[in-house]
């Protein structure tokens, strides 16, 4: 279904539209085996606690998620009303898998999982986003994170 | 585009590529696209196993001898024969009538319509422990008033102090839908119905969508800019909305 032709019109005409940035440099990184690894989340659902702002149009800040969130604490102020939020609301983990990814440390196929997770709101343009991420490597790094998993929604 | 940052900062990153014409473009270091809808990055609900395949398959990116790498995972997101059914509302909806030329009384109607969604709705949330209703700050018994009140020319109390009233409205549209669609997916039979089949149950048959459509109107006419791009943009999503372009 995210085959971009297969998406129902006009929707598939504005995303099939959205120009997308290139970048000169290739940067790679390395790092150790996997389940060595402490690995983080990074959405772009516009998830954030149920305490804290919403997310608002264009909004280019990111919102905490803590490692041991509720599940009852975990919601979505994404702007767009143009993808599926019914898969959300009967299993976060089909948007944000943390339990899958404590599960994944508990049998060893990663290290560990970080203590924090961030969420951008995938609206605003990413190019608008690079402060905050650049932000965001410092406290990965602060947490001993060497894998993040970016998702978008 | 934001591995790369990320990867300029010094840590590794994959990611979850769901438009793989974007991805070709910004080319990050690893990413898996999946052929999954928008919305299920991890493709299909209350499916662990499942989710668990994709997660393995974009974290063993991380061991890529070299990239960029784009990998294709190989299967579809599991749907059921019984996913696909037009599923029938475990409470008649068609009992709620309104006139689509009058408007009086639209209000009454939605919350008539809201209180025989109720117990599904509570059903729902003791099954999951969780709702996602509620980021907009408005009560759930004040919901269906709340957001109906700017069809009779009336501006609510804006629970977001620091919210522009717009996007307090849009907030609690959102919070309206996903009392909808939760309260319906907890009808009898353990099956999760597919999203296109919630989507046009919603749009198609409820009262709700219809103050929803009707509140799009008022909008987008609106003197308030705030207001204009909630209903041009924010209400309705671009498959339900004959006049988007």
């Amino acid at each position: 279904m995210a085959r971009l032709e297969q998406l129902p019109e006009p929707m598939r005409y504005h995303i099939a539209k959205l120009v997308c940035p290139t970048f000169e440099s290739q940067p790679w990184v390395e790092g150790p085996r996997l389940n060595q690894r402490r690995i983080a989340l990074v959405s772009t659902a516009g998830l954030h606690r149920r305490d804290d702002r919403p997310f608002t149009f264009l909004s280019e800040d990111y919102r905490i998620i803590p490692g041991d969130i509720a599940v009852n604490d975990l919601v979505m102020s994404h702007i767009s009303t143009n993808f599926d939020r019914t898969g959300f609301q009967q299993d976060w983990n089909v948007i944000f898998p943390i339990e899958r990814l404590k599960e994944l440390a508990d049998q060893g196929f990663i290290g560990s999982v970080a203590d924090f997770h961030y969420s951008f709101m995938g609206a605003t343009d990413p190019m608008k986003m690079e402060s905050m991420t650049r932000e965001l490597a410092r406290l990965f790094k602060k947490d001993r994170v060497d894998g993040i998993l970016l998702i978008p929604v | 585009m934001l591995a790369h940052f990320f990867e300029e900062e010094g840590i590794p990153t994959t990611q979850i590529s769901l438009i793989r014409k974007h991805t070709e473009t910004i080319s990050p270091p690893r990413a898996l696209w999946v052929p999954f809808e928008l919305g299920r990055p991890f493709g299909a609900p209350g499916d662990s196993i499942f989710q668990t395949e994709v997660l393995q398959a974009a974290l063993k990116l991380l061991e890529a001898p070299g990239g960029p790498v784009i990998e294709d995972f190989p299967a579809e997101a599991p749907v059921s024969e019984a996913q696909n059914h037009i599923f029938a509302c475990p409470v008649d909806l068609s009992v709620e009538k309104i006139d689509d030329n009058n408007v009086t009384g639209l209000r009454e109607t939605l919350n008539n319509e809201m209180i025989r969604l109720r117990p599904w709705y509570d059903l729902a949330v003791k099954n999951r422990g969780r709702t996602t209703v509620g980021v907009s700050g408005v009560d759930l018994d004040l919901l269906g008033d709340f957001v109906s009140e700017i069809i009779y020319g009336d501006i609510p109390e804006n629970k977001h102090k620091d919210l522009p009233f717009g996007y307090t409205l849009k907030l609690a549209i959102d919070d309206l839908k996903a009392y909808y669609n939760e309260a319906f997916t907890a009808q009898p039979g353990g099956v999760l119905p597919e999203s296109r089949v919630l989507d046009d149950w919603f749009w198609d048959q409820t009262i709700a969508a219809k103050v929803l459509f009707a509140i799009k109107d008022l909008c987008a006419k609106s003197d308030d800019a705030g207001l204009r791009l909630v209903g041009n943009l924010l209400i309705v999503p671009m498959a339900k909305d004959k006049n988007s372009t």
